[in-house]
């Protein structure tokens, strides 16, 4: 089996008595999506936050490519590799889509400690953003402000920025959150494609997309991981089927 | 006899802390349940001397005067908040600077038209002009221990108004959660004037205690007001808690600072340096002493907002 | 990209008439008008400098003065010591060169503006405006109870600096010093704000969690910012020292501090040419308004409330229009 990508073991987090994250590993593995599902409350976000870099873990280790990024901070984690979009869109409202996914480009550069070169005039920046949002199909509304972009657009836009990011591993928060059942397909038949690129960890709850695209599914219950399998195996362990679906025996 | 200049000193330093408390609770209890940073709050701390001053002058009573900084400094903080301060509870921290700034040019040009630009004088009133002994010698004066017990009575008071009235528990509720309050029927409007006239009448009689000790003038509470905001930086905004344990702390640095750094520093310089260097440097300290504060711990002591 | 074409035209309509009231001023045997054009400038680059920080970075510094008054004092103290010929420090001269003390001003406010910029970027909101305010008061209760350069009373600088080239000590020979160093900082603020750096600091101003989540560290970012800030409000206090042959603790109090904000508030938050605006119409206020009642700081203290509660966009953005961004 490859070496996974991202290694998640024994992690915890409490917030008081409440445990947020109990003894949670997971991994991540070249060209795979494994989708993260759970009830609500279940404490998705929490250990979003904990890999990304937001939140900082009771216990327990994160590797990244071999590498453990436990005490690293949010900007370290992603100049590695590791690209996440937010459960909200989480954008530079004023400035354009274009500009938004720029500024990534630039971050991915190293280089926003350049004093003089008009970013507008710069190809070197612009080429690989408009290229971004071409692939995500936002390229016809690359010169609107973020905040005036709608919803669906603005999801499709956090997703162009960790393209330019160069990720080399997705962390995808809700991706289809609000999204119209035919932007929901278009984005489900986009991340089938991208998982070749490099490999997604997949929050979501739209059902009918984790199905279609999961290699595994984990299922997350009171910050446990209950079971982690294949779409099958997870489909007719009776452990989910009773905590996460509601249904008796 | 050095025993009992330390004494001195520190009670000193404590009068000083619970004055610098009165204004800083105001301050911390607005920002704590509105989220408005109020600069013009040493307005209200001058108000309430001039009130003070003006009404002891003609009635004789000192006590009249107490009352009536109370009264126009609420009146005062009522009014502002009804008219200006209301529109900016929604506005981000700069516009809130700025329409404060504002009222600070407004008031203190306002009393320079009213009063003109002569200090007004304020006498200690009959009943306190005496002074206790200190053990070990010397006696400290009987109004600056009074002020001391004032702050006192005003920090248990706050207490148990926040912990035990019904307005305490809305303030608590306000300072949680907006929204939940006004669901609970709660006629926020009237809440918000009542806080901010409460915190008014606080920098009122903090201005009107002071106001018998220094001149009473016009710019008197712009210092005051800003070392009120070292405080409340270091107690933790929105804590009425930090804001005691702060103003006790930077009271107390900064006078025996002033007191013990020229003394230090004459150990080993010639007298008049050091009393130049040891002034200087004790100038400095309380702001030394916060950014030490905030390099640990950057939300303060006890911050309300975690 | 173009910027909006009123906004350009207001620009260079307001340069035109800064450099033009000096000239109309001399040509009418009214010198003081030409003093009034040079205060203009120099509090315009002040606020250029805070408007670095505060317009593009949405950082509210309340402790501009700082930098402002640790340059006069550079411009004061320098200027002292070259009199009397007294070393200064490490058996330095004084000097009475503008440049040499721009240089020092510039260099000691960055490094100023590092050591605040340390801590008080460790915060944010409120508690980012008490604290640079709180750093301002204490260099300005030191500069106070300092005895050895005037304590409360200030130092004078009996001889303005002087200028190679240049008569410093004609009015308007130090006006246009001053203006092309105003022009300058603008151009250095439109070039940054077009930059790498500059997208990055809006971005920090728009949504921080976004900038990190990018991979760029917000707090390297706005520290940068904070010291290009310092220096360029710095350069100003230097200029503003030589231009009252005075520098006294009133520089680095935190009535100037609030006062550059008004500046670039009234001017209009974020636009190249707010500082530029705000400071010509804050020097005629308390000019005509000073000249018709003393009370002219209630007045202002009005129409600046009248500014904040309704008309938020400054003089740019009522001439201008909203701001655009690319």
């Amino acid at each position: 089996m490859a070496e996974p990508i991202l290694d998640i073991r024994n992690l915890n987090k409490s917030f008081g008595a409440l445990k947020a994250t109990d003894n949670v590993s997971l991994d991540l593995r070249p060209g795979e999506i494994h989708a993260l599902i759970g009830p609500n409350g279940a404490g998705k976000s929490t250990l979003i936050h904990q890999i990304a870099g937001s939140l900082r873990p009771g216990s327990g280790t994160i590797r990244f490519l071999g590498r453990d990024i436990g005490a690293l901070g949010v900007p370290e984690r992603t100049r590695l590799g590791l690209g996440r979009t937010f459960q909200i869109s989480s954008l530079a409202p004023d400035y354009s889509a274009l500009r938004n996914v720029m500024l990534a480009v630039q971050a991915r550069q190293g280089t926003s400690f350049r004093f003089v070169k008009a970013v507008m005039r710069d190809r070197s920046l612009r080429d690989p953003a408009l290229e971004a949002l071409e692939r995500v199909g936002l390229a016809e509304r690359a010169h609107v402000s973020a905040a005036e972009l709608s919803h669906g657009e603005r999801r499709q836009l956090e997703i162009a920025i960790a393209l330019a990011l160069g990720s080399k591993a997705f962390l995808l928060d809700e991706p289809m959150a609000g999204m119209g059942p035919e932007g929901s397909k278009a984005l489900t038949t986009f991340l089938d494609g991208l998982r070749a690129e490099a490999p997604i960890l997949l929050v979501e709850h739209d059902m009918d997309a984790v199905f279609a695209l999961a290699d595994r599914i984990s299922v997350l219950v009171y910050g446990r991981v209950i079971a982690t399998g294949t779409v099958e195996e997870i489909r007719h362990n009776p452990d989910v089927r009773q905590a996460y679906l509601g249904e008796e025996g | 006899m050095q025993t009992a200049l330390l004494i001195e000193q520190i009670l000193n330093g404590l009068q000083f802390g619970v004055m610098l408390f009165l204004m800083a609770a105001g301050l911390t209890l607005i920002f704590g349940v509105m989220g408005l940073i109020n600069l013009a709050h040493g307005s209200l701390y001058m108000i309430g001397a001039f009130a003070c001053a003006t009404v002891a002058a003609a009635t004789g009573s000192f006590w009249l005067g107490l009352v009536a900084s109370l009264a126009a400094a609420a009146a005062a903080g009522a009014i502002v908040e009804v008219t200006v301060i209301r529109r900016l509870y929604d506005r981000d921290h700069l516009d809130q600077v700025l329409a404060t700034f504002a009222l600070i040019l407004i008031f203190s040009e306002g009393t320079r038209w009213v009063f003109g630009s002569f200090p007004l004088y304020l006498d200690i009133p009959p009943l306190l002009r005496g002074a206790l002994p200190l053990p070990g010698g010397g006696a400290y004066p009987a109004y600056r221990l009074a002020i001391i017990g004032v702050g006192i009575a005003v920090a248990v008071g706050l207490y148990l108004l926040i912990s035990r009235t019904r307005l305490g528990m809305r303030i608590r509720a306000g300072e949680s959660d907006r929204e939940m309050i006004a669901a609970l029927g709660v006629d926020i409007r009237t809440l918000y004037t009542v806080v901010f006239a409460l915190g008014a009448a606080l920098a009122g009689l903090a201005g009107a205690l002071v106001g018998a000790l220094q001149s009473v003038q016009v710019g008197m509470g712009e210092p005051v007001l800003i070392l009120a905001f070292v405080v409340i930086v270091i107690g933790g905004i929105g804590s009425i808690k930090g804001a005691l344990v702060g103003a006790v702390l930077v009271g107390v640095i900064d006078t025996l600072g002033r007191f013990l750094l020229p003394v230090a520093f004459a150990t080993f310089m010639d007298a008049s340096s050091a009393a130049g260097i040891g002034a200087a440097l004790a100038s400095m300290l309380i702001y030394v002493f916060m950014a030490l504060v905030l390099a640990i711990r950057p939300q303060g002591l006890f911050s309300a907002q975690g | 990209m173009m910027g909006n074409p009123r906004e350009t035209i207001l620009n260079l309509a307001l340069v035109l008439l800064l450099a033009a009231i000096p000239l109309v001023a001399t040509g009418m045997g009214e010198p003081f008008y030409v003093t009034l054009a040079t205060r203009m400038a120099i509090l315009a680059l002040a606020a250029v400098g805070l408007n670095f920080l505060l317009g593009l970075g949405g950082l509210v510094s309340f402790g501009h003065a700082a930098f402002f008054g640790i340059g006069g004092y550079v411009a004061g103290i320098a200027a002292t010591h070259a009199f009397n010929a007294e070393p200064l420090l490490f058996g330095l001269p004084g000097t009475n060169q503008m440049i040499v003390i721009w240089l020092a001003a510039v260099l000691l406010c960055g490094l100023a503006a590092l050591a605040i910029g340390v801590i008080s970027l460790r915060t944010s909101g409120v508690y980012f405006i008490m604290i640079t305010l709180a750093f301002a008061q204490m260099i300005y209760y030191f500069a106070i109870s300092w005895p050895a350069y005037g304590g409360e009373d200030g130092l004078s600088i009996y001889v303005r600096n002087g200028f190679p080239g240049v008569n410093t000590l004609n009015g308007l020979h130090f006006f246009y010093l001053c203006f092309g160093l105003l022009l300058a900082a603008l151009a250095v603020f439109s070039v940054l704000r077009n930059s790498r750096f500059g997208a990055a600091l809006e971005a920090s101003r728009q949504n921080q969690q976004r900038l990190a989540a990018v991979g760029i560290a917000p707090f390297r970012v706005k520290l940068v910012a904070f010291a290009i800030s310092g220096m360029i409000t710095g350069l100003a206090g230097a200029l503003f020292a030589d231009l009252n042959r005075f520098v006294s603790p009133s520089m680095l109090s935190w009535h100037m501090s609030g006062e550059l904000i008004v500046l670039i508030i009234l001017g209009g938050t974020g636009r190249l040419f707010g500082p530029v605006a705000g400071a010509m119409v804050y020097v005629l206020f308390e000019f005509y308004l000073g000249g018709v009642t003393e009370r002219w700081q209630f007045f202002l203290g009005l129409i600046l409330l009248g500014v904040v509660l309704f008309a938020r966009g400054g003089v740019v953005g009522l001439i201008a229009g909203k701001a655009r961004h690319g």
